[in-house]
């Protein structure tokens, strides 16, 4: 790494330059145009981002046609909880009411679970390429009213509805379209042996992708040939609730799926039912670890995708204006709230002043605001109660000495949002470098060798994903190899695709999603 | 001692692309939905931006004059305002001077064996000054690609410098030929070959328009991108050109919104940014008729395409 010393008193420059201290030596150091943009930053070079041509609004107008009331849906048809208990969902856009929605108790549950447990038998004996049709048939509902249901997400959980649109959508059709493609084709997905269904499976999905987690979850299982009960997080029901129309216009048979609404409460009744073969829950790695204590000798199987604290780890001979990109996909991507957002950004030091500036510059055109603008790049925080975890994990940063980056923007005035943030000059003993923060955040700490950057982005409890930013093909390959995450992105970051298994090491969970390791999950191997 | 190849000494100093991410990036551009007011200004910003071209084997003074007429004044009832210059040959600059004369509207002419530049280093030269002396405001020139790909960039950047010099006054704008160096890497080596010696207020260009790959929102990200690297190490501020294959109105605004999330608002004005096109003006004044009376209006209402590309 001999080469990139200058770069390293740049980088140290540019740092001096923006404390407007003059370096000695400012402009002897390196002839090279990335270190110098970094040395040579002086107030006058700022590039001007300012309203000379500002976007009006454009909204997103279809209809996203969300009822007043939804029971849950069991056996095939939308029911009123025997808990007589409703709760009132609300869009974290605007904290206006959307929908009254059933909170199921503990008969509910199990009238869902006795459901799903009498569709099971006709259903598992169903040739697999008749299980293959319905799951196109999904597919394709899906694709044909993906406008409306964008809306819906976007409304509901507070996401760009450029993203909700552009990738939620697209991506949960994919997992139907390509778990319909397995559905008749199982006896080869581990040859020599006989692939079975488990029976009913108990799935539990978090707010941040309701409906993408909702295919992630429900393609598989149904493809194997078992039969779930779902129950999506308590304040993002509505596309789960939605969806069950789309169920019964492909008319799959009634039982197969059983969605039931709720807080925690529900969620336990789901996972310890006694009928559950199976239970996949994605969430925090807190709630995780009481449902592997409670499933303990029970004998059902279970998998678990819960948190993350991933390391985006940037080297020095990276292409950097893509790296800033994928830094700042991996980090603003659905305001930070994703379980695999590059969280802890590790950059090699000679370059981590260029990568700050660079990144200021480039959240400065983050347009911050109402989801449902198409030109909306960082949406609504999901709730009030999440905003509030991030706002408590900021103040720590500040109050353990971090330095603050926030881009000058203004945030709508009802709702919950929560501007794009850099942390620079953290260390691996920050409570910013190591708890799961889940918003629009990032933490930006400095390695200096190959070594020193496994050592750093290995050095937490979770390993779900990481991503390695550098222009040898060599390095990419021995990053991967040593890095402790189940999935890693080289040159990129936040890529999905439903034949590419997904999931994680130590507290970050157990068992794929996706692909054929996904698939094998929801089946027993005789 | 083993010496690297001039490219790669010059992509360790400035720094590669990845094409996938780039890509991905300028994507994102032609996401942006420009409305109302917002559109109207984009519209007529994108207007005062064009280079309205005319390089044809078959032009005479007499449709350059009538090229010139539409640059001064493109639509009867539609407040459209003047577009940045007229590009033409050097044969025809006289016949551009002549018809533009107290105007804003600047001439521009192709020279240096447009559009190939295989001609003698003299003749291209002389070529670059008979133009000036025609009375050229700006002069768009070629690199030599072969020359590039072979490596030999020290020739290249030579003979920018030449070509400069004997531009004098004139404004110059170097033209990469995108399409012909084909890689990110190669893109963003020839921008900052071609910046390190130009002027101020110098261009740099995509393409001819006479080659199948011209300008795209990616090779454009990656040649403001390098505009913008160039501006903050040296405080030199280097104007841009994309030029062909930029037809319709709706992507021309994707090219402006490109300029203002990476470069931002000091480039959006027509010193810093030009559109070389020749059909693009008729769908900016389209776009802008409808806007106002709230229809689109048939292509016969528009005076004809200049040609070209």
């Amino acid at each position: 790494m001999a080469p990139k010393s200058k770069k390293a008193k740049n980088a140290k420059k540019a740092k001096n330059a923006d404390n407007s201290k003059t370096p000695k030596d400012a402009d002897k150091g390196g002839k090279g145009d990335r270190g110098q943009a970094a040395a040579a930053r002086k107030p006058a070079r700022e590039l001007l981002f300012g309203d000379l041509w500002e976007f009006d609004p454009a909204p997103e107008s279809a209809d996203p046609r969300i009822e007043e009331s939804y029971g849950l849906f069991i056996n095939g048809r939308f029911s009123a909880p025997k808990s007589r208990k409703h709760f009132t969902s609300v869009s974290p856009r605007d904290g206006a009411a959307l929908s009254r929605i059933a909170s199921a108790g503990k008969a509910d549950v199990n009238a869902a679970y006795l459901a799903a447990a009498r569709a099971f038998a006709k259903w598992s004996q169903l040739p697999g390429r008749e299980r293959g049709k319905f799951l196109f048939r999904i597919a394709r509902l899906l694709q044909d009213r993906s406008r409306e249901f964008a809306v819906a997400e976007t409304l509901d959980g507070g996401k760009p509805i450029k993203e909700s649109r552009d990738f939620d959508l697209p991506m949960a059709a994919a997992h139907f379209f390509y778990h319909a493609g397995w559905a008749d084709k199982l006896d080869y997905l581990a040859p020599g042996r006989r692939c079975e269904p488990l029976g009913v499976v108990g799935q539990v999905i978090p707010w941040n992708f309701p409906l993408l987690m909702l295919a992630w979850k429900l393609a598989p299982a149904l493809a194997a040939g078992n039969t779930v009960v779902l129950k999506p997080a308590e304040t993002t029901s509505i596309t789960a609730l939605k969806f069950a129309s789309i169920l019964q216009d492909a008319g799959l048979p009634p039982g197969v799926v059983n969605i039931v609404t709720g807080a925690g409460d529900t969620g336990a009744e789901v996972v310890n039912h006694p009928k559950a073969a199976k239970v996949a829950f994605t969430g925090s790695t807190e709630v995780g670890k009481l449902i592997q204590r409670s499933l303990a000798g029970s004998g059902k199987r279970l998998t678990l995708e819960l948190g993350g604290k991933a390391a985006n780890i940037v080297f020095a001979d990276a292409p950097l204006d893509q790296a800033v990109e994928g830094i700042v996909n991996g980090i603003f991507f659905n305001q930070g709230h994703v379980c695999c957002a590059g969280s802890r950004l590790l950059v090699q030091e000679s370059i981590a002043g260029l990568i700050v500036d660079k990144l200021r510059d480039r959240l400065a055109v983050l347009r911050v605001g109402d989801p449902l603008d198409k030109n909306t790049d960082v949406g609504a925080i999901n709730s009030g109660e999440q905003l509030d975890k991030i706002r408590e994990l900021v103040q720590s940063g500040i109050d353990e000495g971090a330095e603050i980056h926030q881009p000058k923007c203004r945030l709508p005035e009802k709702g919950w949002y929560f501007p794009p943030t850099l942390f620079s000059g953290v260390t691996q003993s920050h409570r910013i470098a190591r708890e799961e923060i889940f918003g629009p955040v990032l933490s930006i700490l400095t390695f200096r060798t190959p070594a020193e950057a496994i050592e750093k982005a290995n050095n937490t409890a979770y390993g779900l994903s990481a991503g390695v930013w550098t222009d040898k093909g060599s390095r990419i390959l021995k990053m991967a190899a040593e890095l402790k995450a189940g999935v890693v992105w080289a040159n990129t970051y936040n890529r999905f695709d439903p034949s590419s298994p997904f999931g994680g090491y130590k507290e970050s969970g157990f068992g794929r999603e996706g692909g054929k390791h996904g698939l094998l999950d929801y089946l027993k191997l005789g | 001692m083993i010496q690297r190849p001039a490219l790669l000494r010059l992509l360790d100093e400035v720094g590669t692309v990845d094409a996938v991410g780039v890509e991905e990036r300028a994507a994102k551009f032609a996401t942006r939905s420009i409305k109302r007011e917002s559109k109207r200004f984009g519209l007529r910003l994108a207007a005062s931006m064009v280079d309205l071209t005319t390089l044809e084997g078959k032009d005479t003074p007499g449709k350059v004059a009538s090229l010139c007429r539409k640059a001064l004044r493109a639509h009867d009832t539609v407040e459209v305002p003047p577009v940045a210059a007229v590009c033409v040959y050097p044969t025809m600059v006289r016949a551009a001077v002549g018809a533009l004369a107290g105007s804003s509207v600047r001439v521009a002419s192709v020279a240096t064996a447009f559009p190939s530049g295989q001609a003698p280093i003299k003749s291209r030269l002389a070529e670059v000054k008979a133009a000036v002396a025609d009375g050229a405001d700006e002069i768009d020139m070629v690199i030599q690609r072969g020359a590039f790909l072979a490596g030999d960039l020290v020739r290249v950047r030579d003979e920018i410098e030449r070509v400069r010099d004997a531009c004098g006054e004139a404004t110059l704008k170097v033209i990469l030929e995108t399409g012909e160096l084909e890689t990110y890497d190669n893109i963003r080596a020839a921008s900052f070959l071609a910046m390190r010696v130009l002027r101020p207020g110098d261009f740099i260009k995509t393409s001819t328009g006479k080659t199948s790959a011209n300008a795209t929102l990616a090779n454009h990200q990656v040649m403001i991108e390098a505009i913008r690297d160039h501006y903050l190490a040296s405080g030199t501020e280097i104007a841009m050109k994309p030029a062909g294959g930029i037809r319709n109105a709706k992507e021309a605004l994707h090219f402006l919104v490109a300029v203002k999330e990476t470069l931002g608002d000091a480039w959006l004005n027509n010193r810093r940014y030009r559109f070389g096109a020749s059909s693009l003006l008729n769908d900016l004044v389209r776009q802008l008729v409808k806007q106002e009376t709230g229809a689109y209006q048939a292509p016969w209402n528009f005076t004809e395409n200049a040609g070209g590309y």
